[in-house]
Order: structure tokens, then sequence, then C-alpha cells
């Protein structure tokens, strides 16, 4: 497993946490949803940034009142063929303005990272080698939408109108 | 039609090298068959009992010429020399091999075609009634509409995984010729009292194991918030559809579950958050759109030209067809031809290149570039002139899609089956020639009247046989085909599911048995223009229960 | 006739191992020799579970080969062997139907021995 952001493969400065280990004090971490949220205003007041693996069944809203404390949340794709994580992404980008990280986890494959990033994913936990190294060139090979999401690229309807 | 700007032409050419790659990558062994197949689903690339199968889109059923003789030349040069036209205005190919088909996906991509979403588990062709633009009951042509929405739901990043397939149709007629219920999602185009145009939106429609007809969420809903609305069901979908069985997986299961109510109020809640966003349909946008819609400069004609009356008069074969075929125009002087891919004998749907060629030039001629595929699997040209009518159809005859069963018993909806599809359980095809057969008789089949016939040859009912009035699954015992039948089902804007007459038959026996259904119809009905379907539903299911299985 | 993919595994009788070609689509059987053929009277033909098994799981192991490998029954009459329902005769003779320019089947698909049955019309 490769974790890419901006495009590049990278390190991880995050280290998960089971739901039964210590939580260091002065790494990033990422912490189970079930875990952050039997105590979550304790952990948030740690230093370290923290982030929370979210599953894909349950409700998004459920971290709303964390969000402005969270450095990170990982929402899942068990298959890639189950969409769920898809609209968690952008619920917790657009309609709850989340602006840290946003990772994808997972069965995270090369033929998905458009649909990932316009979601609103930042970073991958790419499944394979050799589609990490493809990611740069797999995003530029798509360069018309026809419709918006929060990642900024410019929908077709409003390329037509002049924009 | 809509005719396709730079970008629309950018992202189908982007589509095809990305999948031309994942080919390549697939047939080198670098992806899976598990990681290749929803990508080639994606692109509507199945693989079925003999090869792959390519479904290739029409939105809305409409075709121009150009696109017609491409898929001429796709049956020719990648496939058998024919295709078949399908219950969701598509095109199918049955015999496509996997490594041929970036080729011919640039190929279609150069008249603006593609298969995108035509499987898989995302927004699928959307629909619309084949008269759209032309037909006179109708409010405003909702394929400007179908067209908004099918750019909405393309390559869209958040739904294309879903939890199975979603069905999409767009009605504006107070007749309904798009079958709207069985949809997941269908949209009807009114106004309201005060003279606003808005839709009414129905969810929860499907056949298949659980037929479901779809149910109003929301009466009137402004056009301005069309978009901002599908996104709000389909999320809803999206993060609450049922992912654990196959079988319980369409939105139909989560509307009946959660109650429409209930579902209802959630698609509300998520769509008032969203829904004065960058979803809010500017006109202007509305306006471009439309604006590439290429409508013909229509001449200035009168209703019943001297010409077609001395030509219905002189040959009574030409009477019986324009009685049969021809249906109004919304402009005087020009009439809507079905052209029917139903001969005696012939397999429902189906089209050789040749016939393609020829109806595309016959389009150019009289119809200005323009052919409709209809959801009963016939063909139509929108735009004839009622004075061509005597020449049209002289042509049409001699290439065979003059057989005047419009709407008939031998006008029958069948699926593939057996003969080529991986998931049935009994074939279709033959069950279905066996019946135009029977039938052959024209005096017969007018004095029955309208009777659709509709055969499905497995419980995914693609044939969409729990809405006919006579409908016909297939199902296996024991290793042998046996039919279910059932009876008094319509997909019109009073849509009701059929009725089971009794066990299953064997195949030997099926078409014995709709002569049986229409024996007992013929001495039931109460007049000649009482058709089948109200005979049903003014005496139900027993007197044909009876006289079916009198003998079996 | 029900898709063979979601029976479980019992085997009755005679089987054979078919799948589509990946490149065309083709149809074709596991052979002996642990390839792939079209011709239907060199499939390799098992009585047993666990033979069916293995040459199930060696079939579905070459992804590039082959896709969609299933048990599928045959029946043995004499010394010639025959598709052991409907729907394996219709993949291994094609549609029972005529198709629009007769479209002649390639001469590699099995049509020595009878193996055309084309009896099953109305």
């Amino acid at each position: 497993m490769r974790l890419v952001k901006s495009g590049q493969v990278v390190g991880d400065t995050f280290i998960r946490v089971a739901d039964d280990a210590q939580i260091p004090d002065d790494r990033p971490v990422i912490i189970p949803a079930a875990r952050l949220l039997a105590d979550a205003e304790a952990i948030l007041r740690r230093a370290a940034p923290t982030g929370v693996l979210w599953p894909n069944n349950r409700k998004v809203a459920e971290l709303a009142a964390y969000l402005d404390r969270l450095a990170l949340v990982a929402l899942d794709f068990p298959k890639f063929r189950d969409g769920r994580a898809y609209s968690q992404a952008r619920l917790l980008r657009e309609t709850y303005g989340f602006r840290g990280e946003l990772r994808a986890t997972g069965d995270v494959l090369r033929d998905q990272f458009i649909f990932l990033l316009r979601a609103g994913f930042d970073a991958f936990e790419v499944k394979k080698d050799a589609d990490a190294a493809a990611f740069a060139g797999e995003i530029a090979r798509h360069t018309v939408f026809y419709q918006p999401t929060g990642d900024g690229r410019v929908a077709a309807s409003r390329t037509r109108q002049g924009v | 039609m809509y005719v396709y700007d730079d970008l629309d032409r950018t992202l189908l050419t982007e589509r095809v090298c990305e999948f031309r790659g994942q080919v390549a990558r697939r047939l080198s062994g670098e992806l899976t068959e598990e990681e290749f197949k929803p990508l080639r689903l994606m692109n509507g690339v199945y693989l079925q009992l003999h090869a792959y199968m390519l479904r290739i889109a029409i939105p809305y059923g409409t075709l121009s010429t150009a696109q017609l003789r491409m898929l001429a030349h796709i049956a020719r040069r990648y496939d058998r020399g024919y295709g078949h036209f399908t219950t969701r205005q598509n095109i199918q190919f049955h015999w496509i091999k996997l490594e041929e088909l970036p080729n011919a996906m640039a190929d279609l991509a150069s008249v603006g075609m593609h298969g995108m979403q035509t499987s898989g588990n995302n927004v699928r062709n959307i629909t619309t009634d084949q008269w759209a633009g032309v037909a006179p009951d109708e409010i405003e042509d909702p394929r400007v509409w179908a067209e908004l929405i099918r750019q909405h739901v393309t390559l869209h990043p958040e739904f294309s995984f879903m939890p199975r397939k979603f069905k999409i149709a767009v009605g504006s007629s107070s007749h309904d010729r798009a079958a709207l219920r069985i949809h997941d999602m269908a949209l009807r185009l009114h106004r309201d009292d005060a003279g606003e145009l808005g839709f009414e939106v129905m969810v929860g429609g499907g056949l298949g194991r659980t037929p479901y007809l779809a149910l109003t969420i929301k009466p009137f809903l402004n056009t301005r918030d069309v978009l901002s609305y599908v996104e709000a069901v389909l999320r809803t979908y999206n993060q609450f559809g049922r992912r654990d069985n196959i079988w319980k997986a369409r939105i139909k299961i989560l509307v009946h579950e959660l109650g429409p109510e209930a579902f209802a109020k959630e698609v509300e809640t998520e769509w008032q958050s969203i829904k004065d966003g960058a979803l809010a349909l500017d006109p202007a946008v509305v306006t471009e759109i439309g604006s590439r819609f290429r409508y013909p400069t229509y001449a200035r004609l009168d209703d019943s030209p001297p010409e077609l009356a001395q030509a219905r008069a002189a040959d009574r074969r030409f009477d019986t067809w324009v009685n049969n075929s021809v249906s109004n125009h919304k402009m005087p002087g020009y009439a809507i031809v079905t052209l029917s891919l139903k001969p005696e004998g012939g397999t429902p749907g189906d089209a050789t290149a040749e016939q393609m060629d020829a109806i595309a030039d016959l389009a150019d001629r009289y119809s200005f570039g323009e052919v409709r595929v209809g959801h009963e699997q016939n063909l139509a040209l929108p735009h004839v002139a009622q004075r061509d009518l005597p020449a049209l159809w002289q042509a049409l005859d001699a290439i065979g899609v003059a057989t005047p069963t419009v709407g008939l018993v031998s006008d029958i909806i069948a699926c593939p089956g057996l003969d080529y599809c991986s998931l049935a359980n009994a074939r279709s095809i033959p069950v279905a020639q066996e019946i135009t057969r029977r039938f052959h008789d024209l005096d017969l089949a007018r004095d029955l009247g309208r009777l659709h016939i509709n055969i499905s040859g497995c419980i995914n009912a693609c044939g969409h046989h729990h809405v006919g009035h006579i409908g016909i699954l297939g199902v296996e015992k024991n290793g042998e085909e046996f039919y279910q039948i059932t009876i008094g089902g319509r997909a019109d804007e009073e849509a009701r599911l059929g009725t089971l007459i009794g066990p299953a038959v064997p195949y030997a026996e099926v078409a014995d048995v709709v002569e049986d259904i229409v024996e007992a119809y013929l001495e039931l009905r109460v007049r000649p223009e009482e058709i089948f379907l109200e005979t049903v539903e003014r005496l139900g299911v027993e007197p044909f229960k009876e006289r079916v299985y009198a003998t079996r | 006739m029900t898709s063979p993919l979601d029976k479980k595994l019992k085997v009755k009788g005679p089987v054979l191992i078919t799948a589509n070609r990946l490149g065309d689509g083709a149809v074709i059987y596991r052979t002996n020799e642990g390839g792939w053929t079209t011709q239907f009277n060199r499939a390799a033909v098992v009585t047993t579970a666990p033979a069916a098994i293995e040459l199930l799981d060696a079939a579905v192991a070459d992804d590039v080969g082959a896709v969609g490998a299933y048990v599928a029954p045959v029946l043995l009459d004499g010394g010639k062997m025959r598709p052991g329902n409907l729907r394996e005769r219709i993949r291994l003779a094609g549609p029972t139907i005529d198709l629009p320019q007769a479209a002649a089947l390639p001469a590699e698909r099995a049509l020595s021995d009878g193996l055309m049955d084309r009896d099953v019309r109305l």
C-alpha cells in the first residue's frame, strides 16, 4: 500500500491506533470511530493531530461536532464497488465544510482516482504500487466534467456559459 | 435532436482512451476480472453465452441518420450483421470481441455514441416517449430535460458505485407512452394550477423478482430544482440502499422498507440543504442545452392531402398500414410513422445492417434525418409529411419493416432469452416467433385489437412481462423450460401488474395457451371495441384461467 | 439454465469445466492438459466433486485465459459426449433460432458427432 497526496507517493505521518492500544501523546494518530466517539472531548484535547477511521455504514452527521478539531477523516471502501464513502466524502466537504485531510482507504484502485478526487478526497491509501505511481497521469486524462462537485473543477454547463 | 459540442466530444474521447487502457491492462493480466468487470460494465460490455455483448446507449431513443449508419457499420465490422433494439431504447450487439471493443468505441464516439452506463450500478439510459417532440398531446419536449439529467449523471463521481442500477424515465403527455411507473425514478412534466412547469416525481418502480410500481414522493417539483432533487434521491439511495442482497438492492426495496413518507422525508432533508447551491438550474443553462436540439423546419402543409386519400383507396395493403402504423403529429400535414421490427417468424426488435442503412436513407429523405427507438422494440420516423406516406410505405415494405401489426397480438416485446443471455432460464424468441405464426392472419389480429404480449426469459423481467396484457415468464423445472402466464398488466398511466392465471406450462404449449386466452376473450367481450385488457378488467382472471386449464 | 454460477457444487454424473475466452468471448472447455479448447469433445470430463473442484480452481486461476469458469453437466452416450443441458447445447451450437444471415459458426466449434441439436423448436 502506498499513500498518495498531491499526486505523489509520500510517507505517512499518521499511525493507526487499534481499539485497545495506547494512544501516543505526540504522534498524529488515526483512531477507530467507536473509540473516538466514546471519549471524544478528551481525545480531541491532544496536542498532536487526531484523525478518525469512519465506517461507511454510519452517518457522517455524527462527526459534525468534532470536525473542527479533527485533522484527518479516513473513509473506507471495503470493496471498490461499495460506493457509500463517495457520498460521505461529499457531505463532509460540502455540507459540513471539513477542511482537514480526507483519506480514502481500503480497496482503492487506479480506475476510481478521478471519482475519489472529485468527491473531495485528497489522500489515498492506494492498494497497488503501480497504481500509486500512475496517479498523476490518471488524473490528467480527464478534462471535461458534466457535473459540479466541491472540488472546484468547472462543470461543462458553466464553461458553456463562458464563466 | 441534441447536437454535441466540443465538451461532449472531448469527454467521449477521453473515455474511449481510458477504456482502451483498461482493456489492455485486462488482456495483459494487470487487471483481474473482478477488478475489470465493473469497468467494462460501466461501458456497456456484458459477457453472455456465446460472446461479449455491447449495449449502446440511445439517449431518450433519438438517433440521427449518421448514428444509425454507424450502428450498421458496427454490426458489419464487429458483429454478425445485425443488432437488437431493447426495451430501454438502447441497441445491443451479441457477438462482440473484447479485443476489438476499443476500436468499436472509437468508431461510435466519432458520431457521439457510446456504451457508458448502459450497465453497472449507476444511472442508466434515460428514456422517454419515442414520440417526444412531435406528439400532439405533449406539454413540452421532455428530451431537453432528459439531456440535462443525462449530462448530470454521466460519470458522476458520487453515483458510479451505487447499490444497484438506477433507471430514470421522463414523460410529458397525459397518456404515458414511456412506462413511467416501472422505473426507479420517473419525472412527469406538467403544469400546476398557476401554469408553472414542473415535475411529478415518482420513485421506487421496478420489475424483477419483487415488482413494484413507482410512488409519488413529490407531486410538484419546479423545473429549476430538478437536478438538485435527482441528486438528493440518488444520495439517499447510495447511502442507505441495501448492499447485502442483490435481489433487495434496488431503490424500490428501500422505499418500501422505509415507507414512502419516511423515504420522501429523508430525500427532502437532503434536498433542502443543497437546492439553492450549484445545482439550482440557471435558465440560461436550460436555454443553451435546448438551443442545441435541432428541430425540423416543417413545411406548411394541409392535413389529409388528396394524394394520400387516393393512394389509400387504390391499395388496400397501404390503407391497412396507414390505419395501423401511422399516428397523428402535432404539425398539420405531418405524421409519425412506426416501423415494425416484428415480422412474422422474426426476432422481435432485431434489424440487419442492410435494414439500418436503408432506414437511414429513408429518414434522410422523409424524416429530416431523424429516427426514434421505442421501448416496444419498434422504430419510428417522427417527421413524415403525409403526402410522402405512399412512397415511404413502398420502401418500408420492401425492406420488411411495414408489418401492419403495431400494438396488436403479434407486436410482441421479448428479451433475447436463453438463446443469448447468460442470466436466462428459458428461451423467449422462439416462443414469440411461434405466436406470430399462429396469429399471422391480419384480419384476426385486427379483430383482436390492441393486445400487448411481453415475454421474459427469466425473473429479471427485461421483457417487462409483469406489465403485459399477457405476460409470459420463462422458468426452469427439472431441466425443462416452463412458462408462467399472467394477464391484465399494463404499463401506461393506469399501470398495473398482471395476475398469474395458474401453474406454469411447458414450452410446447405456450402458443396454444395464448390461443386459448384469445378464444376466451372473443367469446367474452361485450362488443368488438372492448379490448382484451378491458375484458380482463371487467371479468377478472377466472374465466381465462378456466379456459386455459380445463384440459391441462 | 439457472445460472450455474449460483449453484453449490454438486456433482451427480459426468461434468466438465467451461468458460469464455477472454479476448473474444468464445466458448471454451478446460482440457486435461491444463489448457483450454474450443472443441467440445476434447474437454476434460470428471465424475467426482473433488476432481471437479480441482479442475475448476485451476481454471479460475487462469484469469487471462478464461472468464467465468463453471462446472457444467455432460451426457455420455455410448462412446460420445454431448452437452448435458439446453444451456450448454446452446453455448455449443449457437442460438436455436435462425440468425439473419444464417451466419456460419466457426468450423472449430464442434460440428461433429451430431452435436448440433436443432431439434428444440416448437
